[in-house]
């Protein structure tokens, strides 16, 4: 079944048409810097841009940190919404699970493809982005010259290849909590529109809150909290406290999210 | 092969599904009829395990549901209202899909298979056409293919005519029989009470809910014991037969069986006959009786006991 789902994910347009939308962004992005030269001024502006100019080389995570905040979400929420009321919307669903699929496992197929496609964006944004800082961008060879941390200090070409492969991963798990989250909306209802602008006001909500002072208290438990500490691996040392309390709360909205996904999805009638 | 007992779906206060207790067996065609809203297509679905029963128990090919569905749903195939397929991809590859998302059918003969059914339905022919271009009359032979994609000891279809025309309704008619000899068992729900007279050996009614008729066909269909006389000379008929006979309509209705005798007996007066036969019931007939708006006329010769009264 898992390898079913990943067939209609990687035969459906709308699959490659959102990649390529996400991966207009971050080269647009490229192309105006190179044209323009003119970079953010340090500190502002999305993280690593404003090194960029100098060094190419960091163009992959600048372009993760450019699609993180609004669009891979929203892509993600859109696929993860998608993945059990599309089914229900079009009327594919009771065809699957009266061939039998069981509901549990039609679940669980689901939630692999849409973790797959988290993974095949990332990889092609930051594909994209590494042959567009390269080719736009930083003019040094990549072998010499040696890529400045955020700390200050000199990271070598193998630790910028070896966090920025961290950082990838870190992004990929940052977006599970939506993708829970949307997939058990998406059980709730039948029109797969309703499930991604529910998971997104959720996003919406948490990425407001943090703005709130008065807020502080619910900080650590909004999914969007620690999205941008993947910029923590890029210290020297890495930073690894809010990467990984990243990690285990992004854990925990799978694990409570899915569960409740289960047990609705397990125990529902399937009118559509 | 499909058998409930006091099967029962409650949505709220509404119950859609009310002690239904289905007895289909192996190599019948049967016809489930009813109106819309009368609760068939639930019934469909709680037996295929798609919605859960309130109360009641299921059994299909000989085990329960929803408990035992990764064994009996394989050698089922189901259409159930309507087809729905991948709009973006060939029929082909919506079968190929299908039956790769669960077990029974093999891998190896899937082209074959798919090749075989595509071929019985009469879409061998659309190539590799989206399915978003078919017309629905296509996809509604789509949707059969994949419920023969396994050679299903057990069909269950739920209006399998709908959006065909004439001539699909005819291929579709002959493709059932054609099933049905090679042994397989079909439970047919149609609201279309012509299609399941010419189809159906054995016929359930629900009305609102209920069950109210379970029958075979022909007993259903059984002379009624009186034969029908149409004549030019009416009133000619009706006075010899003195008290044996009812006008109804331009017909004559005759008790008795023995229509040669009372053709003899009508012609040695003088009467001309220009018809004469058994009277049957038609089904129509059979089941407006059973399911009469006001519940009372409970003329058919049904073998469920008469709950259907009682509302």
């Amino acid at each position: 079944m898992i390898l079913v789902e990943l067939r209609k994910l990687v035969r459906r347009p709308r699959t490659w048409v959102t990649i390529g939308l996400l991966d207009a962004l971050p080269t647009l992005v490229a192309i105006l810097l190179a044209i323009t030269d003119l970079g953010p001024r340090a500190g502002t502006g999305p993280p690593f841009l404003s090194a960029v100019l100098s060094d190419g080389t960091l163009f992959p995570l600048a372009a993760l940190g450019i699609v993180l905040p609004l669009f891979l979400p929203v892509a993600v929420a859109v696929v993860a919404g998608e993945a059990v009321a599309g089914e229900a919307q079009g009327g594919t669903l009771r065809y699957l699970l009266v061939r039998p699929v069981g509901r549990t496992r039609l679940l669980m197929a689901k939630l692999v493809s849409v973790i797959a496609f988290v993974v095949l964006t990332v990889v092609v944004v930051a594909a994209t982005g590494y042959v567009t800082g390269a080719l736009l961008l930083g003019d040094q060879p990549l072998q010499t010259t040696l890529t400045t941390s955020v700390s200050g200090s000199a990271l070598s070409a193998t630790e910028v290849w070896q966090r920025t492969g961290l950082a990838m991963g870190y992004v990929m798990i940052s977006m599970l909590g939506v993708a829970a989250v949307a997939l058990f909306f998406s059980t709730l209802t039948d029109t797969p529109l309703s499930a991604a602008l529910g998971a997104l006001a959720l996003l919406i909500a948490s990425t407001l809150l943090l703005t709130l002072d008065a807020a502080d208290a619910l900080a650590p438990y909004l999914p969007t909290r620690y999205w941008l500490a993947f910029i923590d691996l890029f210290r020297d040392p890495i930073l690894w406290r809010d990467v990984v309390r990243g990690a285990l709360q992004q854990g925990a909205y799978v694990l409570v999210f899915l569960g409740a996904a289960w047990a609705n999805f397990t125990t529902k009638d399937i009118t559509s | 092969m499909i058998r409930t007992q006091g099967l029962t779906k409650r949505y709220g206060s509404v119950l859609a599904v009310d002690e239904v207790d289905l007895d289909v067996r192996e190599g019948d065609i049967y016809g489930f009829l009813g109106a819309n809203g009368s609760g068939k297509t639930t019934t469909v679905r709680m037996l295929l395990g798609l919605v859960l029963a309130t109360s009641g128990d299921i059994e299909l090919i000989g085990q329960p549901m929803p408990r035992a569905a990764a064994e009996v749903l394989p050698q089922v195939g189901a259409l159930v209202e309507g087809p729905a397929a991948y709009g973006h991809l060939s029929g082909r590859a919506n079968l190929a899909l299908i039956d790769a998302a669960g077990r029974g059918g093999t891998r190896a003969s899937r082209r074959r298979r798919i090749d075989t059914v595509l071929e019985q339905v009469g879409l061998d022919q659309v190539g590799r056409r989206p399915v978003r271009a078919y017309s629905m009359g296509m996809r509604q032979r789509l949707g059969l293919a994949a419920a023969l994609l396994r050679t299903p000891r057990l069909l269950v279809l739920d209006e399998p005519t709908n959006g065909l025309d004439p001539q699909g309704i005819r291929e579709m008619r002959d493709l059932l029989v054609e099933l049905h000899r090679r042994g397989s068992t079909i439970f047919l729900s149609s609201h279309l009470l012509a299609e399941v007279e010419q189809l159906c050996t054995r016929v359930g009614v629900l009305d609102r809910g209920r069950l109210v008729l379970q029958d075979e066909l022909a007993d259903l269909r059984a002379p009624t014991g009186r034969t029908v006389v149409l004549t030019p000379d009416v009133d000619a008929a009706h006075a010899l037969l003195d008290g044996r006979s009812v006008l109804h309509g331009d017909r004559l209705l005759v008790r008795g069986t023995d229509a040669a005798a009372l053709n003899a007996e009508l012609v040695r007066a003088g009467v001309r006959v220009a018809e004469l036969g058994p009277e049957r019931r038609s089904l129509e007939d059979v089941v407006l009786a059973v399911t009469d708006p006001d519940g009372v006329a409970h003329r058919g010769p049904s073998r469920v006991p008469a709950r259907g009264e009682a509302a």
